[in-house]
């Protein structure tokens, strides 16, 4: 059992279901001790402070690099990982409930990842869990760890959060990377520069709610016109299937599109990239998408430590 | 003064100033009548009002609204007043305050959300003031409703 009882948030525990749950000094100290995992990962090491501790890893959907990355981080804190990948042969396929399944998961490790198809499902297991739940992708919802390990690139390419400008270009309707790191960005009064792919825009209410956070948001028709004293591109894949019938094509990002973009202008990408951007760009100074995903380590340390670090 | 087209009742709740049209909806989401009760429910729509243009009134017998109830109904109809009714007079009259959050109002409108599926849960909306009404935010997948009583109409 998890050394705080139940894992329930925002009310208490150490949960991670929602950006919306993280004030900036949350979101900093997270950042502060991610970097700090960063130089011991270059050194001897992080300390092994989930020796002893098991993480249960509830994956319903396929994932490669969020489920290697957490595997990789509880084990670097000295901790064991058991899995459920395949969720055609667990209990989901028995029908049993999320919530049953939790509580049930809940005796056997001391945290929770959960990846699931259903929006909300993170909200509801960290209810249902006596320890905390880390959510690793819930449906169309949300994908803290991913966001943060965003926001860290982009501190450590822009220097600083607060008042960065960020050009958010491809499918910002459906895409929750983007809503998330929107609302996360919110708060630290970034300027926000949307360059949708055809109608594939952000939904009002989201735009409204990230207005309401401090960001302040324009469009541009395309990528390239987004550029001048931009601090980062942030390019997200467009499905093809939602952009049917639109006329709309996604704009890879070339050498081309970024020859009059500022020197210090970063390139990030969720990934997988899928024709978002040239491979030519890979070589340039400007891109950052594969530090970005190698960021994902040193976040999903120092979320882990949150959990299994203070033990008193 | 206008005469209303439903007798008055001796004992129970009238439901007054409710949204014309949404009545019916009001009726299930509170469960009236309840079931198997013999007591009487009168439902009057799109009633001539000063204030509203238009407004349903609920009458139902022998009984008291209670406070749950109350909590959902001031999430669908923030202007509803509820008239508790005592030998024909009203003995108290309510404009009941919407909770913080409220649950078993409606399912979620989100077919994706995890409420929707087998799950020991009731549906749960967050409430947050807009203009004279409410709208809701699904507290497990943060869908927005913005008229609660489209859920429910």
């Amino acid at each position: 059992m998890s050394p705080d009882g139940r894992g329930d948030t925002p009310e208490g525990g150490r949960s991670l279901v929602s950006v919306r749950d993280l004030d900036r000094d949350r979101i900093d100290t997270i950042l502060d001790e991610a970097e700090r995992f960063q130089k011991a990962l270059d050194g001897d090491g992080p300390q092994q402070t989930a020796s002893n501790r098991v993480l249960a890893a509830l994956f319903y959907e396929p994932s490669t690099r969020t489920r290697l990355s957490f595997e990789s981080a509880m084990q670097r804190l000295g901790g064991d990982t058991i899995t459920i990948s395949e969720a055609s042969a667990s209990s989901m396929a028995k029908g049993e409930s999320l919530a049953d399944t939790v509580r049930v998961v809940s005796g056997y490790a001391d945290a929770i990842v959960l990846r699931h198809p259903r929006q909300g499902s993170a909200r509801l297991a960290a209810r249902f869990a006596d320890v905390p739940v880390v959510n690793a992708g819930d449906g169309a919802g949300e994908h803290p760890t991913q966001t943060l390990t965003d926001l860290l690139t982009i501190r450590q390419a822009s220097g600083s959060l607060e008042d960065a400008t960020v050009v958010v270009a491809g499918d910002l309707r459906y895409g929750r990377t983007v809503h998330s790191l929107g609302l996360a960005l919110g708060i630290y009064g970034a300027n926000l520069r949307l360059v949708p792919t055809g109608d594939l825009d952000l939904p009002a209410d989201l735009e409204e709610e990230i207005r309401s956070r401090g960001a302040s948001i324009e469009r541009a028709d395309a990528i390239g016109d987004a550029l001048p004293q931009a601090d980062i591109l942030y390019q997200t894949r467009v499905q093809e299937e939602r952009i049917e019938g639109t006329g709309a094509r996604p704009e890879t990002v070339t050498l081309e599109t970024l020859r009059e973009a500022p020197a210090g202008l970063k390139v990030m990408h969720p990934l997988p990239r899928v024709g978002g951007i040239d491979p030519a760009v890979d070589d340039s100074d400007h891109a950052v998408y594969f530090e970005q995903a190698r960021n994902g380590l040193p976040i999903r340390l120092a979320v882990l430590n949150q959990i299994f670090g203070d033990r008193s | 003064m206008r005469e209303l087209k439903v007798t008055p009742i001796r004992n129970g709740t009238v439901i007054d100033h409710l949204p014309a049209g949404s009545a019916l909806g009001i009726c299930q989401v509170l469960g009236i009548p309840r079931p198997g009760s013999a007591s009487t429910v009168s439902v009057v729509m799109n009633v001539p009002s000063d204030a509203m243009g238009h407004k349903d009134i609920i009458k139902v017998e022998d009984r008291d609204l209670h406070e749950d109830a109350q909590q959902q109904l001031a999430v669908m109809a923030p202007n509803a007043t509820v008239n508790t009714i005592r030998d024909y007079h009203v003995s108290e009259k309510r404009t009941p305050e919407a909770p913080e959050t409220v649950k078993n109002l409606a399912a979620c409108p989100n077919p994706g959300c995890i409420t929707n599926d087998e799950e020991p849960v009731s549906s749960e909306f967050d409430v947050h003031r807009n203009g004279d009404g409410y709208e809701l935010s699904c507290a497990f997948c943060v869908e927005r409703i913005e008229d609660p009583i489209e859920l429910v109409g």
